[in-house]
């Protein structure tokens, strides 16, 4: 190496102007607009494919937050609903939603007597199929609970039936009801007459982030109510339990621990546990939360213990990331003014690094979020018609899950339950968005370039 | 780890607080076949009485027993829901895990139906025709060859020239299980395929020559004229829309609900119903049961209220819910109803 310019190979002696094109400088810069070329089309690629992905599930999927309901005024007959006579809570009980899907049918058919809407061409048993078979039994709820209502009329706003919902949003046509068993075109024809009365409108279905599940009957009562709530308390305990144990493992491991066999061996195990399918986390949830410590089935506990476990590898890497970010000369400045090896840490690392640890906390948490494979061996991918109640008990009360609903109502036999997952992906992806963008807005807001 | 494991067994201790008074709900597993009847039960009885609704999950008729028989507790499910009946290993498992008494409840009947795209030719189908369709090896002039009919008329001249493509339930269904049993071997004792195989089987006795014929007839050609469909029925139908030529094999419930996209086959001359299978005249049908932990009953609060509820006339009486899903009401559910009312479990099966 003394003497470089013998060793090299000699260079082509050609003398021109960089101003004129050579033919070795027009391969290589046509090899550099190649690349490029290739860069814009894997961009473009994955764009379509989002765009496709998008487009399938926004068009199936928007009018699940459009829902036909159906108004007028219902009259609560007192000898139907309360037979005694004493309003009495126990005694009115006894009156099941039959009785009350009655007195829904008297006051459709009285209303429709009096705005002279002609019913010629559909039976009395089609007349009453177009009101929800949830109407009922939120009428039910309603009375017991308010037994003062009994006698009045009052002005009531229910679902219509799946069917008429998928007519007035276009699922449903004159052709495909001749052929389907469950609606029939003179249906059809009668709802646009109630349109027309305006008692049949299609408004915004807050029901639809409300509502519990509902059975293949009822499509059009199915809500994500439930599902939310329980993809809430799990994240919120996904982030008690994560977080905590995340960084003191990952300060521990950066500032502390010595470097030996032991310490690489935890390592090596951090990232392997990371790679680990989530469906092993399942199986190992299973015998341990519940077959061991007895933890209840289908319960948001124990599903976010078990995607904790998956986290805390992600939680660790980023927050190891981060503290080993913040630049050496922090810590000497920390440690010369006198400051312990606890104080450098937890009064200049530990906030330096905190924008970082944040950001991939939300990105563990919204990863978590989407996951459907390990809850589906701890029984939450289930038909849950109650709330969890609030917490803490609510933590142990059975519970579904954002993406589990989806996974659920996609095997559904009813064809409505296709709208309904695609709008249950169309949440499911706002929260993800919501998540995401704040991680950006906290890393930009926060980070400090050295 | 160790703020971990403190932070687990704080949890845990806060859930044997919480676990120590009864379970609120009843745990339901089992067939996804039943899976929609049980909803429909589930969601009427937490709107009628004063029980929170039960909680009801699929996944299976097989390891819905097994989880059934994991023990007494109430961490252990309290009902398994079943589309084929519980065989004796289950009934052995249960035993060993300290499950005594199991009451068998069976709630209706479930047809199970061959369907093409809506726009699609009429097909009449008999067992024989589908076994001639789909099997490994048909009857062609008094001896087995390998199976190379390629459009149904190749399987019978009276059925439309289109190519053959059965979609079949995949073998981890129950579904499979009706399938084979009612219309496969059905079909190929009709053909006489099931003698031929029959003069050429091994076996010590009867018995065992037929069960390895049988076993033979269940065998399905392998060139992809016959497709195992392991997802449920919305797969089948995806497939059905994107090949228009293929017949697709359904619940009667499924086909009920989307009739304005399938067209149903008669088998053996009889159109599927809710009122041909509860005559027995159509032919490809099959129990649906449910199996209650008896030592539950008293302990998790609604559990006898909500099988009372099930099998009641209200319920799966043949102007229910149920029926009107494309439950096949069973003629004998008065006794049925006696019977859950009394508690009777079940005895050994014969």
């Amino acid at each position: 190496m003394t003497d470089a310019s013998s060793a090299a190979p000699a260079l082509p002696n050609r003398v021109h102007s960089i101003l004129t094109e050579s033919a070795d400088m027009r391969r290589r810069n046509a090899a550099e607009g190649r690349f490029k070329l290739y860069g814009m089309a894997a961009i473009a690629v994955s764009f379509i494919v989002l765009g496709i992905m998008l487009w399938t599930i926004f068009s199936d999927g928007l009018s699940g937050f459009q829902q036909a309901k159906l108004t007028f005024p219902v009259t609560l007959t007192a000898e139907t609903l309360d037979p005694k006579g004493n309003k009495n809570r126990d005694e009115m009980a006894k009156v099941t939603t039959v009785g009350y899907g009655k007195v829904l049918a008297a006051s459709f058919k009285a209303e429709l007597a009096a705005r002279n809407i002609p019913t010629d061409g559909v039976t009395e048993k089609e007349l009453v199929e177009i009101i929800s078979k949830d109407a009922p039994g939120g009428l039910r709820a309603r009375v017991l609970a308010d037994p003062s209502l009994l006698g009045q009329t009052i002005e009531m706003t229910m679902l219509a039936t799946g069917r008429i919902d998928g007519y007035l949003k276009g699922r449903v046509t004159m052709q495909t009801a001749e052929r389907d068993g469950n609606v029939s075109p003179a249906q059809l024809q009668f709802a646009d007459l109630l349109i027309d009365a305006g008692i049949l409108k299609t408004g915004f279905n807050r029901e639809f982030l409300t509502n519990p599940d509902a059975s293949d009957q009822r499509p059009e009562a199915a809500g994500l109510g439930v599902a939310i709530l329980g993809s809430a308390y799990m994240m919120l305990l996904v982030l008690i339990m994560c977080v905590p144990v995340g960084v003191a493992a990952s300060i521990y491991l950066e500032e502390f621990a010595p470097k030996n066999r032991w310490t690489d061996l935890v390592e090596v195990n951090i990232s392997n546990l990371a790679a680990v399918p989530s469906i092993v986390f399942g199986i190992l949830g299973l015998a341990i939360f519940i077959n061991f410590m007895g933890l209840p089935q289908s319960s948001s506990v124990v599903g976010a213990l078990v995607i904790s476990l998956m986290t805390l590898p992600t939680i660790i890497i980023a927050t190891r990331a981060s503290i080993r970010a913040v630049p050496p000369s922090i810590r000497d400045a920390a440690l010369g003014i006198g400051a312990s090896k606890m104080q450098t840490v937890f009064h200049h690392v530990l906030p330096l690094a905190m924008p970082g640890i944040l950001t991939g906390t939300i990105l563990g948490l919204a990863s978590a979020l989407g996951e459907t494979a390990p809850l589906l061996l701890i029984g939450m991918v289930a038909f849950v018609d109650n709330y969890p109640s609030a917490p803490v008990e609510g933590f142990f009360d059975p519970a579904t899950a954002l993406p589990v609903q989806v996974y659920s109502w996609a095997s559904r036999s009813d064809p409505a339950f296709i709208e309904r997952s695609s709008a249950a992906i169309i949440v499911l992806l706002v929260f993800l968005v919501i998540m995401n963008v704040t991680a950006i807005i906290l890393r930009r807001k926060f980070e400090r370039r050295w | 780890m160790k703020l971990f494991k403190l932070t687990a067994s704080a949890l845990a201790m806060a859930a044997a607080a919480t676990a120590a008074d009864a379970r609120d709900q009843i745990q339901v597993t089992g067939s996804s076949t039943v899976l929609p009847y049980a909803t429909i039960v589930a969601e009427a009885f937490g709107e009628n009485f004063d029980f929170p609704s039960p909680v009801v999950e699929g996944g299976g008729s097989g390891a819905g027993r097994k989880k059934l028989c994991e023990g007494v507790g109430e961490t252990t499910v309290d009902i398994a829901n079943s589309s084929s009946r519980i065989s004796q290993s289950d009934i052995d498992l249960c035993k060993t895990n300290g499950v005594e008494e199991i009451m068998e409840v069976r709630f209706g009947y479930d047809g199970i139906v061959f369907a093409t795209a809506v726009d699609g030719p009429e097909f009449a189908l008999t067992q024989a025709d589908v076994y001639n369709a789909l099997a490994a090896k048909v009857v062609k002039d008094g001896a087995l060859v390998d199976n190379t009919n390629a459009t149904w008329a190749d399987a019978n001249a009276a059925l439309p020239a289109q190519a053959i493509l059965g979609l079949v339930p995949g073998t981890k269904h129950g579904t499979r299980e009706v399938f084979d049993t009612k219309v496969i071997i059905q079909g190929c004792k009709d053909s006489g395929a099931h003698d031929l195989y029959l003069a050429t089987a091994e076996g010590a006795d009867e018995k065992e020559k037929k069960a390895a014929a049988d076993k033979s007839c269940m065998e399905l050609r392998t060139d992809g004229k016959s497709v195992d469909i392991d997802g449920d029925y919305t797969e089948t139908l995806a497939r059905l829309d994107a090949d228009k030529t293929a017949v697709g094999v359904f619940g009667l419930s499924f086909y009920q609900n989307n009739t304005d996209k399938l067209r149903v086959a008669t088998m053996a001359g009889v159109v599927p119903s809710t009122e041909s299978i509860a005559s027995g005249d159509y032919p490809v049908s099959r129990p649906l049961y449910f199996y209650v932990k008896k030592a539950h009953i008293g302990v998790i609060p609604g559990l006898q209220e909500y099988i009372d509820f099930f099998v009641s006339d209200d319920m799966a009486g043949p102007d229910g819910p149920l029926a009107a899903y494309g439950l096949v009401s069973d003629p004998e559910l008065a006794a049925t109803q006696a019977a859950v009312a009394a508690g009777t479990p079940m005895g050994p099966l014969e």
